[in-house]
């Protein structure tokens, strides 16, 4: 019973106790509800990824409505991965949440902020979920639309502002999105994926598909802040309330490029993507976004700001990944999806510590500060060595198969621009260390104590994982392979 | 050439629509502006949609006695609910620009950047 209906209830769960989180009286109820569903959400997901791992595929049909009629949730390895990282990410970050929001929110606002939390999960996880083209674009605009009301939720008036310019720029990506969808609706007469792909077979040179795909990919891409349209990012990251730069951080712009995966390939074929300039355009952006983004990190004075600017760069790694549309390619993609999310949660984490300490995380009030905060500072070190890419971390195992996959195809141009990637990250990585341990305290006796507990367990819990998915590649390199495989690239 | 032109008449309003709204949302500075220019752009995109969903000499589609043509009902779903999305984003965009002028005393794009770069 419960195993033919967990792919509904990993979406309909959080759903559900959204509602009732945010009438709770008490920030600690609200808070436990919270904690309880995403950790359910967590073993749901892992369960489900277990069933898919194989390669084989669970399709539910939502009211019994049989597909392509009815909306039918298609789980095969990639969703299912997707929705492991998204759950896994949620219940890692709600411990991390306690002390962080309840220093930073309004105690009266703190139901309402869990409740929010719960919504965004929802979009997040049903995006990875469903099967159906309208049916994600809804998902999509659930979990963006509760993602702007978090963000205005940061303590300066900036983030006010910082939300109002996602909100412009989301929306304007949803619409375009919803534009495609309708043009692709217009051609086949169906909405679900899979029927898609079938259906459009026949008439992929229709230019009613090619204007509706323009309209799909440039949608996504806003969403998924590839450069150049990634400028909202930067201060919606750094505004918002720590706790939740750490969750979109890991899973906002991932679950994007998974959108992105699911679109090219799983409803238009790898055919097209070569027929039209596409892989050209991903190829061409994930270069000068690596390169372009990464060296505006360098220029940074906000750790942040610094760390959104970075995963920007890492976001057009991914975008590398699918322009060499291959199976090598868009596996090197998910993985580093799956590492990314873990790497940048960690520091994300380890920013919000400081901030929790020293209440800001611009460069001039952490100098030194490293040393009064040991345990978050080999943190940030490492996770930042996982970021770099340096071989024991989940980060070499990512830029690994970037380079194999564009070596596979003889780019070493491409290969070239990973490791200069790289190579800038050392140098953004080394002025953090530098500010944060190399330089000397302001003043010698200044009084600053380690981030409480419930703030370092998670953070380590991250780190921990950076190390042991750098080791065992198990989880990540297979199931990515048998996705690659599934979706049909290269085949 | 002007059949062409005056049958797709509806896809021309979504064109002029669209187009305006999105230069709304570009080049005006005063952030209701903004919110009006995303509503005008999302507002186009129900009228294709509904357009997609017409069919020659169909009635709407309610069963009845001695029609037998129908216009697909799916499109008009769709976009009840794509209107549902549309009416929270800007119920939300207000909201937020009701705070920010709290925050800064004004909607002005320009005025709130010089606010913010002073310090």
């Amino acid at each position: 019973m419960i195993d033919q209906n967990l792919s509904l209830l990993l979406v309909l769960i959080p759903l559900l106790s959204a509602t009732v989180t945010a009438v709770l009286p008490s920030a600690r109820a609200a808070w436990l509800l919270a904690l309880a569903v995403t950790w359910t959400c967590l073993l749901i997901a892992a369960w489900q990824l277990m069933l898919v791992a194989d390669g084989s595929v669970i399709s539910y049909e939502l009211g019994g409505w049989s597909p392509p009629w009815g909306i039918e949730y298609r789980i095969d390895a990639m969703n299912a991965l997707v929705a492991l990282l998204v759950s896994g990410i949620a219940a890692i970050t709600l411990p991390y949440a306690l002390r962080s929001v309840e220093k930073e929110i309004s105690q009266h606002q703190i139901p309402l902020f869990y409740a929010l939390f719960q919504l965004c999960l929802v979009g997040l996880l049903g995006i990875a979920q469903t099967g159906d083209v309208f049916n994600l674009f809804v998902f999509l605009e659930i979990s963006s639309l509760s993602s702007y009301a978090l963000i205005a939720m940061g303590e300066q008036r900036r983030a006010l502002t910082s939300a109002y310019q996602y909100l412009i720029m989301g929306t304007i990506g949803a619409t375009f999105l919803l534009i495609g969808i309708g043009l692709v609706y217009a051609e086949t007469g169906t909405l679900n994926m899979m029927d898609l792909n079938q259906r459009l077979n026949p008439i992929l040179n229709h230019r009613t598909v090619h204007t509706g795909f323009a309209f799909i990919v440039v949608g996504i891409a806003l969403k998924l802040a590839l450069f150049p349209l990634h400028l909202w990012l930067p201060n919606a990251y750094k505004y918002a309330p720590s706790a939740i730069s750490v969750f979109l951080a890991a899973t906002a712009t991932k679950v994007a490029v998974y959108i992105m995966l699911r679109m090219v390939f799983g409803v238009f074929t790898d055919e097209f993507v070569e027929s039209t300039p596409t892989d050209h355009m991903f190829l061409l952006l994930g270069v000068v976004g690596v390169i372009m983004a990464s060296a505006a990190a360098i220029y940074q004075t906000d750790i942040k700001r610094l760390l959104a600017y970075s995963s920007i760069a890492q976001v057009s790694y991914m975008a590398l990944g699918i322009g060499l549309s291959s199976v090598l390619g868009v596996t090197a993609a998910l993985v580093h999806v799956f590492n990314h999310a873990l790497m940048k949660g960690a520091l994300f984490m380890a920013c919000g510590a400081l901030v929790y300490r020293l209440g800001s995380s611009r460069f001039d009030h952490l100098y030194g500060m490293g040393k009064r905060m040991p345990w978050t500072f080999v943190a940030i070190f490492i996770a930042g060595l996982s970021l770099i890419g340096v071989p024991g971390t989940a980060g070499f195992i990512s830029k690994w198969y970037f380079v194999r996959a564009a070596l596979e195809q003889q780019s070493w141009a491409i290969a070239l621009v990973i490791l200069l990637g790289s190579l800038l990250a050392v140098v953004y990585v080394w002025k953090i260390v530098e500010l944060l341990f190399l330089r000397p305290l302001p003043e010698p006796d200044t009084q600053v104590q380690e981030a409480p507990a419930s703030l370092l367990i998670p953070m380590w819990v991250l780190v921990i994982a950076n190390i042991y998915f750098g080791i065992n590649t198990e989880l990540t390199v297979d199931i990515a392979e048998t996705a690659a495989r599934v979706l049909g690239v290269g085949s | 050439m002007i059949d062409y032109i005056l049958g797709h008449y509806n896809y021309w309003i979504v064109i002029f629509l669209m187009m305006s709204g999105f230069y709304t949302v570009i080049s005006r500075g005063n952030l209701i502006k903004k919110i009006a220019g995303i509503n005008i752009f999302q507002t186009s995109v129900f009228l294709l949609y509904i357009s997609i969903g017409y069919v020659t000499d169909g009635t709407p589609p309610i069963i009845a006695k001695g029609y037998s043509i129908y216009a697909n009902p799916l499109p008009h779903v769709l976009i009840l609910t794509a209107i549902v999305v549309g009416v929270s984003t800007t119920a939300l965009g207000l909201a937020l620009v009701v705070r920010i002028k709290d925050a800064y005393g004004t909607i002005e794009e320009d005025e709130i950047h010089d606010q913010d770069h002073s310090l």
